[in-house]
């Protein structure tokens, strides 16, 4: 290999690194201005109060038994998870202590976040993908109408206040899953276990919980506006938009999980 | 001021990366005139609307709408001059979760659910006019056939009385018949209203039906304009093979 061969193949190597790196930044920018201008957009009027409620009933209400279910269970398995564990080294009266911090501080905002992401990021992108594809979102625009206003900012801050009012039920019931299990399994004390819950329960805790939460919803309806608005190529593109958004909103709920954990309790 | 153009392009260019759609297009649409692009499917023509909506951007050139400049307009300057144009877009374009007279009324209540009684008649007022009747009202746009589907898209078009229609394939996907029925209600509006038109289609028979000049797209560039009288001997090459309708000529 001659000098200029080697130098050629030290260049296509930092491009190959280059490259991707560059458009993950673009895309991170583009996304941050999206944001940026959907909630610019949304303090000032025509506001869209019903088209609020509606999302909310879509994104809150209808999630509900699918948060409550995955809760429950969890809550239980965790309970048992604990009890068995703990018996190695005589530490079984930790369950209801590692029950309720487990649940409020990790489980129940993660698996809400993403119980939640699968199903409304997922719809959001399809819906918005498909009125992109139609044209539907360039009518709405001659129709002298801000697609930001009417069809993001209701969903962003629908998902943004709907999320902390799920983790908030998905806590209660996994807290109770595992106090149900514990008293009727593993023949803890009823009245023992509930007040070693409450003893330990912090209300850092729980606000953590809900700042956790209202993150989390942030992202779940930005990837999902954001993949829908970008979408183009027809049927396939909105498929595309919709794992696209899901897989995105998991990625961003588990890696701001981190840092949040981190920061607050590390 | 009668010389000023309702529409105005000067040297208006777009590319898409490295891919020119529209080159160094010029035209001119005088206040009530019906004018049509025609060209094929890829040579610029819904790009060259979108971008005189605001729907993109020009890369280069300007744009005047009565003799004002919108490349150069701010954002809410922008919306004012939009409020002047109506699109009638290919598929309709109507939004299947709300309900045919929502939809008509959509750009009166810039879509907030008010106003019931009085916006229901202005768009009962306004499907009367397409040539359908108050029984479509509450009906969703799903439950409507094509061409029902177009004319709703139409009278949406209209509702707030915009001074230029644009009309993006009006024809295309319905059987000839509704084809001319969408022909001559475009000819009657242009006519009853006062609007300057703007129609881009490949449909020949649409093209002399509804328009009073005609420029042709290829590639990008604006390759023949004239009235549409002149549209069968043009002298130039393209328009002849396009208007023949044969795969062989000057564009493969």
């Amino acid at each position: 290999m001659g000098e200029a061969g080697a130098i050629n193949t030290v260049i296509s190597l930092f491009a190959a690194i280059g490259r991707p790196v560059i458009s993950a930044f673009a895309t991170i920018g583009r996304i941050a201005l999206f944001a940026l201008t959907t909630i610019r957009r949304a303090l000032t009027p025509p506001y869209y109060p019903i088209r609020l409620l509606e999302q909310l009933l879509s994104i809150g209400w209808y999630s509900l038994p699918v948060v409550a279910l995955t809760a429950a269970f969890t809550g239980m398995a965790l309970a048992q998870q604990i009890y068995t564990g703990g018996m190695r080294f005589n530490a079984q009266s930790t369950v209801p202590a590692i029950v309720v911090i487990g649940m409020v501080r990790e489980l129940g905002p993660v698996l809400t976040g993403l119980m939640v992401a699968g199903r409304v990021s997922s719809a959001m992108a399809a819906e918005i993908g498909t009125m992109r594809v139609t044209e539907q979102i360039d009518a709405m625009v001659t129709l002298r109408t801000d697609p930001y206003r009417y069809l993001i900012a209701p969903r962003l801050f629908a998902s943004i206040i709907a999320l902390p009012l799920l983790v908030c039920v998905a806590n209660v019931i996994g807290i109770f899953g595992g106090y149900l299990l514990s008293v009727y399994k593993l023949g803890f004390n009823p009245a023992g276990y509930l007040e070693m819950t409450a003893n330990i329960l912090e209300s850092d805790d729980i606000v953590m919980s809900l700042v956790k939460a209202a993150v989390f919803g942030f992202f779940i309806a930005l990837m999902g506006c954001y993949a829908g608005v970008r979408t183009a190529g027809g049927a396939a593109g909105v498929g595309r938009a919709t794992t696209d958004a899901v897989v995105w909103a998991f990625v961003l709920i588990l890696l701001s999980n981190l840092i949040l954990t981190v920061a607050a309790f590390g | 001021m009668a010389d000023i153009p309702k529409i105005e392009l000067r040297g208006v260019s777009k590319s898409f990366g490295a891919k020119a759609v529209l080159r160094d297009v010029s035209f001119a649409v005088a206040p009530g005139e019906a004018f049509t692009i025609i060209g094929g499917s890829g040579s610029g023509k819904s790009v060259t609307l979108k971008c005189i909506l605001g729907l993109m951007e020009a890369d280069a050139g300007k744009i005047f709408v009565d003799g004002e400049e919108i490349t150069a307009m701010k954002p809410a300057e922008r919306d004012r001059v939009r409020a002047k144009f109506g699109m009638l877009f290919q598929g309709g374009a109507l939004f299947d979760s709300l309900s045919v007279w929502r939809n008509v009324t959509f750009a009166l209540t810039q879509g907030r659910l008010k106003g019931g009684g009085e916006l229901r008649k202005i768009a009962e007022e306004n499907l009367e006019r397409v040539g359908l009747g108050a029984e479509v009202l509450d009906l969703r746009p799903s439950e409507l056939s094509g061409g029902m589907q177009k004319r709703v898209a139409l009278a949406r078009a209209i509702a707030h009385r915009p001074e230029i229609v644009f009309f993006d394939e009006p024809t295309t996907g319905l059987d000839p018949i509704r084809a001319d029925i969408i022909n001559k209600l475009i000819v009657e509006l242009v006519r009853d209203l006062g609007i300057t038109a703007v129609a881009i289609t490949h449909d020949m028979q649409s093209v002399e039906k509804i328009s009073d000049r005609v420029a042709m797209l290829y590639d990008g560039a604006i390759v023949w304009t004239g009235p549409t009288a002149d549209l069968r001997h043009s002298g130039n090459s393209h328009v002849d093979q396009f208007v023949e309708g044969r795969s062989d000529g000057p564009a493969e």
